[in-house]
């Protein structure tokens, strides 16, 4: 069994992984891999087979063929939009010999013996991983059943299999042209020794694979009939909805539940520890007898947190914290030169998935049910079991499709919270939370707060650069031990502790400063890449600025050796015109470049801001470099949806706290892009041979420095603080007390009301 | 007891006359593919029509939809410009999660139906109220504009 | 409130006239006028509830009184008083009015209670700031007054201790306002007019006294006390604007039916009128949607004779613009964000197809330039709750910058109201 993923050894005397594994897998690959001994795919082990009773042929966890001739492919990855079901069932199929159009496609149920993650180390959806873990052993194991079935009609036929070929899931005999359907060899097959290891496919014979293909799951998300976690119904299911104790460790002190009692439809009012929940006939019901509650919290030991404290305290911790250094190389400190600092703050983010958190749940004497949508359906087990005190094999995950996950649905405490309330009724209910409370007890995006500083020398180069970030931990309390040995998370220095750039003098660290107790933190669509990428592209082009250099020309001279950076820095620059002609006032172009999660990319984006510091998107054009691609069609939909997710929480999202509890409500306020906010965006990808590289998040990480470079181009503003303070981009007094035009401009108006792209 | 016609059907409903269209279709109907996503009418996602014109169902009191024409994403693919919108969507590769596409599907068909030949402007006028946190814009843009041309403007990728 | 200006415009008469008023007013600060004046025809309750006990009495006069509106903070428990009002120079409290001996008015006798909304002193003998609307309930008959008692201290006690007030020197002088007293308030209890209905009477007494709508609705003078002329011609307070409800047709009410007016008044809402919203939201919330239909027709009839003062801006006269986009046309700002954020409850065409209370053609919200209590609504949202319906929108303030508020409100007064707004992101900045 080969994978990319080396055995843990390799890495775990190292000191700091090394710039070149960083590079390729990212940190938090790197940081399960210190885990041990997660070294193999182990679903992907072809003698594992289940079902040996089954009238399906089923040589390994993930392929089944039927009599009738039928392929089901299970899914080891959970779909939530970043199209990993294509993905797969892609690289399954196309050593399988049979056509996406052929083959049907479903959940895996929680095993982690046979699902296994290893990037991830747990049966878990996440890290922009799926396809770089299963490039190898997905093939593997689609080739092994291939193999299976070629040898079952060579045995019918007496001939030799490598006479056979296959096309579309029907074996042919090439010299005699007799052809037999899988679906005939389905139960000879599955008397066939199962090989070693079937040979693959050499790249150049790809059928599927680095193709643009139609996503399999789209049909039923056009016409309704796809069932998201949400949308499940079970017989004799009853509805809740949920008010948790909106500070964050508080509890429930008392429920005045008499008004909610005589709602009609309202059944139950239930109680746990920090949350109440109103049962009902249907959702309406339990909304109305939730907010007919009169509850009084007590509130605990963060009633008086607001984001004012929380940022004081950052900033107390780097300076007086202890630092974790992630890599240090030559003497950062004390070099002769023109010395630039900045502070960066950056807010704590919600995800706001558009399926707010839910799950239905069953809990009997004996057995419990779980139907959710989650990225961690192993995890969902292990809580459900441990909640209902039942043992592991009497619970049962139902996973569903995701309406959104970017690292939402890798937590499962709502499912705990679900069954906790699903256990004192005797029929089964749904527990779904509103809009406001998914944004007010999410776990949160960590808020960093980060000082960097660089001294150039004559030219304007960096000769020396130190970065340190303080925040909390996500990895710290998701997977402990997966922390480095010295304490660092290396998700949380991904894309600062090694730069794109050459730099001959450089340390980047890391404060630790948790979470007040009571509070989660959470993974959110790239954590570690998304906030240093923002905080070092910025600070890039504030030295390219104090060099009085341009922003490309200056980043071309300090770039390292790694060909694939300066691949995508030209396909962009080209593509986009950088340095092509003049924009008008007030417009700006700006550009970020990086390399996380594997892959590389180089983001560049057009903005106008308006007199009165209103800022809207012209264009953008993204340059990738994910090594070889298995979906083009997938990465650009990626990368444009990382994008509009980036900077939706650059323009308007922050979490903001208030005696304790989170501010923002709903799309009111904790506002996301439009679809009249959003510029045309054209992705380039360029071709290669190298590994996948991930593409779910690498969007997002670019788009908000990005973003503020093209800011700063138009305004002269740098911003260094998200989301953005519109009042800081505010061309002059005047501008404000302009009357902002009611009707459309006309031309040759000022400026004073938005273009359209 | 109420009459709803939805998708061409009578239904008797029971149900109190403020409860939300939204959770009469999902809760009690049983008709799952108009989506919740705010409650507060700023998302798009429970987008239903209403004698074609597009509403917010979660806050649609029941009572106002008596004696009209419900039609919701199961059933929009038997009209003309449903089903042209949902082959269009198809085309481009428009869905991510998904979650939200009912609804942006639902506005995208009332505007073809009020304006056959959108432009931009039309097309931010009437899809800037559904909201896609997976960011499918750029295409949901294309796709209406393929809809309504019958031109395939595929996503670049897909040659 | 606009308290604030006025008091210090108090403390300036104080400086002036100490020394000739100041022996005077202190002796009469507690002196309520004539307390022997008997319960007259147009005060107490409406026919259908004179009849019933003296609490039930006693909450329906409360509620007519809004009692509520300052003394609960929303979501705690009623009367326990805690309410905030914000002015420039410090922040007052509302007092706890629960029958709660240590820290309510438990131990206040008939004549205390009546003695505070006669003449705006409390037990000890401190004068209360007219932030409390002592200035019309001195016109409530005895009788009334101490049915309002009866019910309040009908109900639970709360231990809720005072807030103490948070105001700078000299605002906290409360002596001073004894001079005021003498100068504005006038210490009369209601008397029916000879000549006008008994519904015109029965709707004065509860406009005047007891409803206090001048208060908001009246203009003030240099001194912030109402002024008699104008009484009802529209004021300006905590950012919002109290309506000229004067009979004018133009600049008032006087172009509504009165199927409208008792529908704002109980309802909360009229098509192409209005939508009651912030402090007008709480009044018809706490007080008004529980008026007999009597008492309100009653209100009607009074409105509809007071004296028409064109003051203000005009109720909408213009035309509405052309609410459907233009085609091919690049959208402004406004549209953008409407189409966005709003047209999902009110409708492209404003019609609010939602809720009928999500109408913005045509009301008054929209069809003022300077678009005051749209601004605010956009702001701070709105909730209502008539009948047990609650209808709210959220706030957008949060989320949207000052730029893009101005851009809104003028977007959607020319549209629905017809107006050429005329509001600049430093308007809005000052309004948050
Ligand atoms: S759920 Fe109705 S608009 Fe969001
Ligand atoms: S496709 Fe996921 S929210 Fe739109």
């Amino acid at each position: 069994m080969t994978s990319f993923v080396r055995p843990a050894h390799d890495d775990a005397d190292l000191p700091n992984p090394s710039r070149r594994e960083l590079l390729k897998r990212g940190g938090l690959v790197v940081a399960f891999m210190w885990l041990g001994g997660a070294t193999r795919v182990l679903g992907l082990d072809n003698s594992t087979r289940i079902g040996e009773n089954h009238p399906l042929f089923a040589p390994n966890a993930f392929v089944r063929v039927g009599n009738d001739g039928s392929v089901q492919l299970v899914m080891p990855n959970v779909e939530m939009g970043q199209g990993v079901y294509t993905a797969q069932a892609m690289l399954l199929a196309e050593e399988l010999d049979v056509g996406l159009d052929q083959i049907t496609v479903e959940h895996a149920p929680p095993n982690r013996k046979l699902y296994l993650n290893p990037l991830l180390g747990d049966q878990a959806t996440g890290g922009s991983t799926t396809v770089r873990y299963c490039w190898t052993a997905l093939r593997d194991a689609g080739a092994a059943a291939r193999y299976m079935l070629v040898n079952a009609a060579a045995q019918r036929w007496k001939v030799d299999p490598s006479q056979c070929t296959v096309a579309r899931g029907v074996v042919t005999h090439a010299p005699t042209g007799r052809t037999l359907p899988y679906g005939e060899l389905a139960d000879a097959a599955a008397k066939v020794t199962p090989p070693e290891k079937a040979p693959l496919k050499d790249p150049k014979d790809f059928q599927l694979i680095g193709k643009p293909m139609r996503r399999v799951d789209s049909s039923g998300k056009v016409d309704g009939s796809l069932i998201f976690g949400l949308d499940v119904r079970v017989p004799g299911m009853k509805i809740a909805t949920v008010r948790a104790c909106p500070t964050f460790g508080g509890r429930l002190a008392s429920v005045d539940d008499s008004h909610a009692r005589s709602i009609p439809g309202v059944l139950r009012v239930l109680k746990i520890d920090n949350a109440v929940a109103v049962v009902g006939e249907h959702y309406w019901a339990a909304k109305q007898g939730l907010d007919a509650l009169v509850i009084q919290w007590d509130r605990g030991a963060n009633a008086h947190l607001s984001t004012e404290q929380f940022f004081a305290d950052m900033a107390h911790a780097s300076e007086h914290g202890k630092p974790i250094v992630a890599k240090e190389v030559g003497h950062p400190d004390g070099a002769k030169g023109k010395t630039i600092s900045s502070t960066y703050e950056l807010p704590l983010l919600a995800h706001a998935t558009m399926e707010p958190i839910n799950a239905l749940v069953h809990v009997r004497p004996d057995a419990c049910d779980v139907w959710v949508g989650s990225q961690v359906v192993a995890r969902c087990a292990d809580i459900a079991a441990k909640v209902t005190g039942l043992p592991p094999e009497s619970i049962t995950i139902h996973n569903q499709y995701l309406g959104g996950g970017f690292g939402r649905r890798l937590f499962e405490e709502s499912v705990g919270q679900a069954v906790a309330f699903g256990k004192q009724v005797d029929y089964p209910i749904k527990v779904v939370w509103t809009r406001e409370e998914d944004i007010a007890q999410d776990c949160y995006r960590p808020a960093y707060y980060d000082r960097i500083s660089a001294t150039l020398d004559d030219n304007g180069k960096p000769v020396a650069w130190t970065h340190r970030t303080t925040g909390a931990s996500v990895l710290a309390s998701f997977a402990p031990p997966a922390m480095g040995k010295n304490g660092l998370d290396p998700d949380l220095v991904e894309c600062a502790a090694d730069l794109p750039y050459a730099i001959p003098n450089l340390r980047s660290e890391w404060v630790r400063h948790d979470f007040p107790e009571g509070m989660r933190v959470g993974w959110w669509r790239g954590v570690g890449p998304t906030h240093n990428v923002m905080v070092v592209e910025s600070f890039v082009d504030e030295l390219a600025h104090a060099a009085g250099k341009d922003p490309v020309a200056y980043r071309r001279e300090i770039l390292g050796e790694d060909p694939r950076v300066r691949g995508v820095l030209d396909l962009a620059t080209e593509k986009a015109g950088w340095g092509k002609e003049t924009l008008p006032p007030r417009h700006g172009r700006g550009i970020a470049l990086a390399a996380p999660f594997g892959s590389y990319l180089c983001v560049i984006v057009d903005v106008e801001v308006s007199p009165q510091g209103v800022v809207s998107l012209k264009r953008a054009v993204a340059a990738v470099d994910c090594g070889i691609v298995v979906n083009p069609n997938t990465v650009e939909a990626q990368i444009q949806g990382g994008l509009v997710f980036g900077w939706s929480a650059a323009l308007y999202s922050g979490i903001t706290l208030k005696q304790g509890a989170v501010e923002q409500r709903n799309f009111n306020d904790y506002r996301v892009m439009r679809l009249n906010e959003t510029p045309p965006i054209e992705v380039h990808i360029v071709p290669s041979k190298e590994k996948p590289g991930g593409i779910g998040e690498p969007g997002t990480v670019m788009a908000m420095a990005a973003l503020t470079n093209a800011i700063f181009a138009a305004t002269g503003v740098r911003l260094r603080k998200l989301p953005i303070d519109t009042s800081l981009l505010v061309k002059d007094k005047g501008a404000l007390n302009e009357v902002l035009s009611a009707t459309a401009p006309v031309d040759g108006a000022p400026a004073n009301a938005r273009n359209l792209s | 007891m109420i009459v709803l016609t939805i998708n061409g059907q009578d239904r008797q409903i029971d149900a109190p006359d403020e409860m939300p269209l939204l959770w009469v279709l999902r809760d009690i109907v049983g008709l799952t593919g108009t989506k919740f996503g705010c409650g507060i009418a700023q998302c798009g996602a429970c987008t239903v029509h209403l004698d074609g014109q597009p509403v917010r169902s979660c806050v649609l009191p029941v009572a106002s939809a008596v004696g009209k024409k419900i039609t919701t994403i199961e059933g929009i693919g038997a009209t003309d410009i449903g089903k042209r919108v949902q082959q269009a969507w198809l085309g481009i590769e428009v869905v991510q999660c998904g979650y939200c596409q009912s609804g942006q599907i639902m506005s995208a068909t009332a505007l073809l139906a009020e304006k056959p030949s959108p432009t931009d402007a039309d097309i931010d006028t009437a899809m800037s109220g559904n909201l896609c946190r997976c960011g499918t814009y750029v295409r949901i843009r294309a796709a209406i504009k393929q809809a309504a041309t019958g031109q395939a403007t595929l996503p670049q990728t897909i040659a | 409130m606009k308290i604030g200006r006025a008091l210090g415009r108090v403390v300036g008469i104080v400086v002036l006239a100490a020394i000739i008023f100041g022996g005077y007013a202190f002796m009469t600060a507690s002196h309520t006028g004539d307390e022997r004046t008997a319960q007259t025809q147009g005060t107490g309750t409406p026919p259908d509830l004179a009849v019933k006990e003296v609490l039930a009495r006693g909450e329906y006069l409360a509620r007519a009184a809004d009692c509520a509106a300052c003394h609960t903070v929303p979501g705690g428990a009623d009367f326990a008083g805690g309410v905030a009002f914000k002015l420039p120079f410090g922040t007052l409290y509302s007092p706890n009015i629960t029958a709660d001996k240590a820290t309510g008015i438990g131990d206040w006798s008939d004549e205390d209670f009546v003695r505070a909304m006669h003449a705006g002193v409390d037990k000890e003998g401190h004068l209360l700031y007219p932030a409390f609307p002592y200035t019309s309930y001195t016109a409530l008959s005895r009788d009334d007054i101490l049915a309002i008692k009866a019910y309040l201290f009908s109900l639970p006690v709360v231990q809720s201790p005072a807030r103490a007030n948070d105001l700078s020197f000299p605002y906290n002088q409360r002596w001073a306002l004894s001079l005021w007293n003498v100068m504005f308030l006038k210490k009369e209890r209601f008397q029916p007019e000879h000549g006008k209905s008994e519904a015109w009477n029965r709707g004065a007494y509860l406009a005047t006294a007891l409803g206090h709508c001048s208060e908001c609705h009246t203009p003030r003078n240099a001194a912030f006390a109402m002024k008699d002329g104008e009484a009802l011609a529209g004021e300006e307070l905590q950012g919002w604007r109290a309506y000229n409800i004067t009979s004018d047709k133009t600049h008032g009410i006087g172009g509504w039916s009165d199927q409208e007016l008792a529908d704002y008044l109980s309802k909360g809402h009229v098509a192409g009128r209005g939508t009651a919203s912030g402090p007008m939201g709480e009044v018809v919330e706490h007080s008004l949607q529980y008026l007999t239909p009597s008492d309100i027709s009653a209100l009607v009839t009074y409105l509809r004779d007071v004296k028409p003062q064109p003051i203000g801006a005009p109720v909408s006269s213009g035309q509405p613009g052309n609410t459907v986009a233009a085609s091919g046309t690049e959208a402004g700002l406004g549209e953008e964000l409407f189409v966005g954020a709003c047209a999902s409850c009110h409708l492209d065409n404003g019609q609010g197809r939602q809720t009928d209370y999500a109408a913005l053609m045509g009301t008054r919200a929209v069809s003022d330039p300077h678009a005051t209590n749209l601004t605010q609504i956009i702001l701070h949202g709105s909730q209502l709750n008539v009948g047990h319906q609650p209808v709210s929108m959220p706030s957008f303030g949060q989320a949207y910058s000052d730029a893009e508020i101005a851009a809104l409100s003028n977007y959607i007064v020319k549209h629905f109201g017809g107006q050429q707004g005329a509001l600049s992101a430093a308007d809005v900045a000052a309004r948050r």
